[in-house]
């Protein structure tokens, strides 16, 4: 039982993570209509640079962790300006698809150019040894609590940013029809920027939190949690603010309990097979609408 | 019996109800106008009437036959073309490619001989370039047939669409605003291509347009929709002079 | 005058690129008997040739279907395994040719209904979920031979995901798949000539496939799904079509790997997300929709950072930076504009020219 409870606690914890990596797919797909494949190198990026201010150069994990969050929101601005937003209109809605994949393998590459193969051991960010529960037999990390604590900050902030603001009433127009968002007199270009901007800085937190309790960094390191996020997204609704943290913690407890109770080999094909499951059953997610095409 | 028979259908997107008890009837070889201003759900009566959409109330018989809830690629082999208010071509592909990928389903040869280019596959290519080249010749398309079609002017655009829905053999051709973006000699001479084709494969045409001159001009019979509902129908001229349609469509000029 | 036409149109161009591929066949071969090519240039001939295979495969996929997969090194490694299995069990037994010809349908076959399989749930939805499936199969699948263990005995066939031990085998037992270690001995069958031939056949069949009615209803739903539904096109049945013939030829490539090298291991390096990614670049560089294009593009991009060692350690980064590059300036709708005006300046001052 108190394994089940260890199991279940853990997968909470990569859930919220998923969360927050899916919530930055899940804002850049409904507002810019794209997959940003590279998504998920952005929190590679946030982990190297957080290793190297905190680890490397021994700044406070917190000011690292700000500079990562910095310069990710600058990385997923310039990306969007250069390599996406010339294909926005482009003929074939693959261009834009493939040009991410290339981002991604750009950034990959080029971490692996600087920082090589072999596995950086990153410091924990929360210094705080967690809890003990029910006389030491289950143990919570404070990792663990922290990452549930912020995910659930940012899915707040998140959904009072999105209907509160002026800025989020024009993500919300640019989500459900951008022409007719542009007759309406907002700037389509600035709501898709900020979208990127506030994607690329929750994937420097996600990164912060996946590399402190996953603690073995590598140039690949955020692809894989990336493309799971995505899962995650898809099966709570593309698109939905909820629906991406629902998706995340769905997905993360059925991975750590697959691992923990099938294989730790099949647990990675068990989370795609949901996927699969989901796009036959209901392709629109838990919590995704059904959006017609317009004829 | 009409070839085209509506009962009171209806379809509704999230609470708001777009079309509601929408009844219609076309007789064969009648062409028949379909208005309304802006907004008032004439394209969604297309797009029920083609499968795009799934009616919510409602029921449609083509020819006698029951087509509710068919697939659009059904609603098309049971008898039904249509163009789209944006046009919809092929644009990487050729002119009469356009029409052939239409005349898909005339002659069938199996994969494996479009794979070796075998059997059955050259007679049946021949026959069917020479009939996309037949249908091409009626809209005075035949000329540029290895074009690609994107490169077409829009005037040309609009006809290869109808001679593209035309290939399938239709009984009945729908056509989403075909006047829309030309100039007054482009729609005149789409009046003329609107007949002749009228005349010649002896079809019934339901069109929507906001061109009253083209309404007015060829439309033997019409409906008024307005807010998804049907406002007045009838003989053109009759219905064109009714106060009320005067009154929610014609006075509110764009 | 509708035959003559017909020609120009249809076969002009795919002769010009079996044309190419023969030459190319011929001066290598020329090259090879005459001692004149080093040994390690002639290893890479096989590789070149079945890289360039799965690009055209791809190239179905992505310029004639319009779909993105990021999972072809996957079927490679469907077609590689399966035929492998085929071959190791039956080496012996049969005449090498025939074996080699059953086992090449067998790669093709398996690898089709996979690619079937994958497509069911996917290619029925609109938007970018193949490219994620796709990629998501390709990793799974390769992890899973890595960590499999597969025996043959008397009493049948034994699986674990253990290790060898844990077969549980009689001692005259064959060990299929050994884990990481892979397959090994799998008679080396395939040479450059078969993989020439193979990729004459990969063209004929993807090239005449274009020029047929099947891939006119393609490329329709590629260019506009809902006006192909509206002409009664079957839109997933052609979809799935178009893939499985895609995942069967990337399948195709898998048979002659698996019988080109000594063992045969489930690695990152030859079935992973980057050989996906390195092809798609070989589809993109070639030209989307240009099956020429992917076959030259293949050859080039394959033997270039090979021959020019020192570029090897750059060659990813080259590669991200030119398919970036490429991509816009091929599909940016400004770049496009610019592209046209320039041209037409181009064209109107040699008018003026040759008027004056």
């Amino acid at each position: 039982m108190m394994s089940f409870l260890t199991s279940f606690v853990n997968g909470l914890s990569l859930g919220s993570i998923y969360a927050i990596i899916a919530l930055g797919y899940t804002m850049v797909y409904g507002i810019a209509k794209m997959l940003n494949f590279a998504h998920g190198d952005f929190i590679m990026v946030g982990c190297y640079i957080i290793f190297i201010f905190s680890s490397n150069l021994g700044l406070n994990p917190v000011a690292a962790i700000l500079i990562a969050i910095v310069l990710c929101t600058l990385l997923g601005i310039t990306t969007e300006r250069v390599a996406y937003r010339p294909l926005r209109n482009a003929a074939s809605p693959l261009a834009v698809l493939i040009t991410a994949i290339g981002v991604s393998y750009f950034l990959e590459n080029l971490a692996l150019l600087i920082f090589g193969a072999d596995t950086k051991s990153f410091t924990s960010v929360v210094p705080w040894a967690g809890i003990s529960l029910f006389g030491g037999s289950l143990q919570i990390q404070g990792i663990t609590i922290v990452t549930i604590l912020v995910s659930l900050l940012i899915l707040i902030f998140l959904q009072l940013f999105v209907h509160k603001t002026r800025e989020g009433q024009a993500m919300l127009a640019v989500s459900q029809d951008r022409g007719a968002a542009m007759l309406m007199g907002i700037d389509v270009n600035k709501t898709i920027t900020l979208t990127f901007a506030i994607g690329s800085a929750l994937a420097a937190v996600a990164g912060a939190l996946l590399a402190s309790a996953y603690p073995s960094l590598t140039p690949y390191t955020g692809a894989m949690p990336g493309i799971k996020a995505f899962v995650a997204a898809v099966l709570g609704g593309i698109g939905s603010i909820p629906g991406a943290m629902i998706g995340g913690l769905v997905l993360g407890i059925i991975e750590i309990l697959s691992r923990t109770y099938i294989s730790s080999q099949l647990a990675d094909a068990i989370v795609f097979g949901i996927l699969v499951v989901v796009l036959i059953v209901r392709p629109t997610g838990i919590l995704g609408k059904n959006i017609q095409e317009k004829v | 019996m009409a070839l085209l028979e509506v009962k009171d259908l209806g379809i509704s997107f999230g609470g708001l109800q777009a079309v509601d008890n929408f009844n219609l009837s076309i007789e064969k070889g009648e062409l028949y106008g379909l208005i309304g201003p802006n907004g008032a759900g004439k394209t969604t009566v297309f797009n029920l009437l083609t499968g795009v959409y799934k009616p919510t109330a409602g029921k449609v018989f083509l020819d006698g036959t029951d087509i509710t809830g068919h697939r659009t690629e059904e609603i098309n082999k049971d008898g039904i073309a249509r163009t789209f208010q944006n046009i919809r071509l092929f644009q990487q592909l050729s002119v009469i490619d356009n029409v052939e990928s239409a005349l898909h389903s005339f002659e069938k040869y199996s994969t494996f001989e479009a794979m070796f280019h075998c059997g059955r596959y050259a007679g049946a290519e021949k026959k069917l370039r020479e009939k996309a080249l037949e249908i091409l010749k009626v809209f005075d398309l035949d000329m540029m047939s290895e074009i690609l079609s994107s490169n077409l002017p829009y005037g040309q655009q609009r006809k290869l669409e109808i001679a593209r829905a035309m290939a399938t053999e239709p009984k009945l051709l729908l056509l989403d605003e075909p006047a829309a973006g030309m100039n007054p000699n482009e729609t005149a001479e789409l009046m003329d291509t609107i007949s002749l084709i009228r005349d010649k494969f002896d079809i019934t045409i339901l069109l929507i347009e906001h061109d009253m001159k083209l309404v007015s001009g060829i439309c033997e019979k019409v409906t008024v929709l307005n807010f998804g509902k049907v406002l007045a129908e009838g003989e053109t001229k009759k219905v064109l002079a009714d106060p009320e349609v005067i009154r929610a469509y014609l006075g509110d000029d764009e | 005058m509708l035959k003559k036409k017909m020609l120009s149109r249809n076969s002009k161009g795919r002769f010009t690129t079996y044309g190419i591929v023969i030459a190319a066949w011929i001066i290598m071969e020329i090259f090879m008997r005459a001692g004149l090519m080093s040994s390690h240039l002639e290893g890479l001939l096989v590789p070149m040739t079945y890289y360039a295979i799965v690009a055209v495969a791809l190239n179905l996929c992505v310029g004639i279907l319009g779909e993105l997969s990021l999972g072809h090194a996957g079927f490679m490694c469907v077609g590689a395994f399966s035929s492998a299995l085929f071959s190791l069990v039956t080496d012996g037994v049969m005449p090498d040719g025939v074996r080699f010809l059953i086992a090449l349908v067998i790669g093709v076959i398996v690898s089709a209904i996979v690619g079937f399989l994958i497509g069911i749930p996917v290619l029925r939805l609109n938007g970018d979920y193949l490219a994620i499936v796709t990629l998501a199969f390709g990793e799974i699948i390769k992890n899973i031979i890595n960590a499999m263990y597969l025996g043959v005995d008397s009493k049948g066939v034994h699986i674990s995901f253990e290790s060898q031990m844990a077969l549980n085998m009689e001692p005259e037992g064959k060990t299929l798949i050994n884990g990481a270690m892979g397959v090994t001995g799998t008679p080396h069958d395939a040479n450059f000539t078969i993989a020439v031939i193979l990729l004459l056949l990969a063209l004929v069949v993807v090239q005449n496939f274009i020029d047929s009615r099947d891939g006119r209803a393609v490329m329709s739903i590629r260019d506009n799904r809902i006006a192909a539904e509206s002409i009664g096109i079957p839109v997933t049945k052609y979809k799935m079509l178009a893939f499985t013939i895609s995942a069967a030829i990337a399948g195709m490539a898998g048979v002659i790997f698996s019988h080109n090298i000594a063992t045969l291991q489930s690695t990152s390096q030859y079935f992973g997300y980057n050989v996906s990614i390195m092809i798609l670049v070989y589809v993109v560089l070639g030209g989307i929709g240009s099956i020429r294009g992917s076959v030259i593009a293949a050859v080039i991009l394959y033997l270039l950072p090979e021959l020019l060692r020192g570029l090897n350690k750059y060659r990813m980064l080259i590669y991200s930076v030119v398919l970036i590059a490429v991509m816009i300036i091929n599909w940016a709708p400004k770049a496009i504009e610019k592209r046209t005006a320039f041209f037409d300046s181009i064209r109107k001052g040699m008018k003026r020219n040759g008027t004056a």
